[in-house]
């Protein structure tokens, strides 16, 4: 089970053969690609930062919740940190396991409980020439104000399914702008 | 050469509050095993000669302040400002150390600092506050001059002490001791306040900033300096020095890096990280 950053492009290839496993009828992943809008701003690049020491943690503990919650062989996520243009991938989940169910499933839990949870922060440049950091700037303005659509740049996701989770983790509940 | 003489100072201990958030009399509350009122009376009687204690006409007959000497409010109003201005009424060629009975962490440094730094020609000497840069009134030196100055105040029907600083010739200085004037006003306040020592005692804090935070900071990390006890009161200190525009309630806190509580008491040598909301993925 293993969570990690990196500031290079994203070898899937190396990644997916950490999962192969003899056990495993089945695989899954996710990517999560750099769109070219955001929140009716035309998005130009954008910047990823980590508090790496937490953040890794916390991405090893959504890791492990994952392998309790669905029988799964292995389970990995890889973040970039940095600049990237539109189109890069920035964020990697593969997860394989004896059924495909489970493989989507936990494939799915891991990319919601990381962008709730994960101490990662995403600064949008926009094509206008302004800048802002997701969830942090427009959402300051406006105390308690939610946004209808998530500010997800990788997928569009399900909350119940989330939230659920987040239970434990007020964490997850307090940082989480998306609407239910 | 004409040698100005100043107006002799007094002391004043405010002790006529309605203590409505503590829901019992802040006065009477123990600290160490003494009164706040009696604790107060004591610090600044180390500072000038004579000490008086406020209250409102309904509380001349309660034992706890009666056994001090007395000024009964003799404006019509209401508020500290009320009690200020009846000690100069009552006392019109003296100057007051004015202090609120419910500080109890207020130091004889922070009186020292004080009185050191009284500027007679002024209207008032008072301390800034670490919490929002504003004039604190209720540890301040009160010159004789005010008396005309409140007056016109309640008559335009105002009656905020604070307000009355923030429109007048103030001179004001940063406290040294930046615990000294936090004040007590609910229980829980108190069980957190008198759960501590008295004498704060400053320690080195080691902070990360990432993202928002580090650009309203202009900085990636720094080691402060504070007297702030828990990661809640390290956010208002630098949320104040630095203009953060996230309110507390939207960060989460992690002190050497695990999520921690607010209330989580900080150890010398402790690092934080303040942590907007995340957006991975």
């Amino acid at each position: 089970m293993r969570f990690r950053f990196t500031d290079l492009r994203i070898d899937t290839a190396a990644a997916r053969r950490e999962l192969v496993d003899p056990g495993a009828g089945g695989y899954a992943s996710f990517e999560g690609w750099v769109r070219d809008f955001n929140e009716g701003q035309e998005v130009t690049s954008l910047e990823y930062e980590a508090f790496q020491e937490l953040a890794l943690k916390e991405g090893e503990r959504i890791l492990a919740e994952a392998a309790a919650r669905f029988p799964i062989k292995h389970a990995l996520c890889i973040h970039r940190v940095g600049r990237l243009g539109l189109t890069d991938m920035a964020v990697w989940v593969g997860v394989s396991s004896a059924h495909r169910g489970e493989a989507f499933d936990a494939c799915r839990f891991i990319i919601d409980e990381v962008k709730h949870r994960v101490p990662i922060w995403k600064k949008e440049h926009y094509r206008s020439g302004d800048s802002g950091w997701v969830n942090c700037e427009r959402c300051a303005a406006t105390p308690g104000h939610r946004h209808a659509q998530g500010h997800d740049h990788a997928q569009a996701h399900d909350h119940a399914q989330a939230h659920d989770h987040a239970e434990a983790h007020d964490h997850a509940k307090a940082h989480d702008h998306d609407a239910a | 050469m004409n040698v100005r003489v100043d107006a002799p100072i007094r002391g004043l201990v405010l002790a006529g509050g309605a203590s409505e958030r503590m829901k019992r009399d802040k006065a009477t509350l123990l600290y160490e095993g003494r009164s706040q009122l009696d604790r107060a009376v004591e610090l600044v009687a180390r500072h000038v000669d004579r000490v008086f204690v406020s209250v409102r006409a309904s509380q001349g007959g309660d034992p706890a302040r009666a056994r001090y000497p007395l000024i009964v409010d003799s404006v019509p109003g209401q508020g500290p400002i009320v009690g200020i201005r009846s000690a100069i009424a009552a006392h019109p060629g003296n100057a007051w150390l004015v202090v609120a009975c419910d500080l109890p962490f207020l130091s004889d440094e922070a009186l020292s600092q004080l009185l050191a730094g009284r500027d007679p020609a002024a209207t008032a000497t008072a301390f800034i506050s670490v919490h929002d840069g504003l004039p604190e009134p209720l540890c301040a030196i009160w010159e004789p001059k005010a008396a005309a100055q409140i007056d016109a105040f309640l008559e335009r029907g105002k009656d905020c002490p604070r307000k009355f600083l923030m429109n007048h010739a103030v001179r004001l200085l940063e406290p040294e001791d930046r615990r000294a004037l936090d004040n007590v006003n609910t229980p829980e306040e108190y069980v957190r306040a008198s759960a501590k020592p008295t004498t704060a005692h400053a320690m080195q804090l080691k902070i990360q900033y990432f993202a928002l935070m580090r650009e309203q900071s202009g900085r990636s990390e720094e080691t402060v300096e504070t007297l702030a006890s828990t990661p809640a009161d390290l956010y208002a200190e630098l949320k104040a020095r630095y203009g953060f525009t996230l309110p507390r309630e939207q960060l989460k806190v992690a002190v050497n890096s695990e999520f921690a509580p607010w209330s989580r008491r900080l150890a010398a040598g402790d690092a934080v990280v303040f942590i907007p909301p995340v957006a991975g993925g």
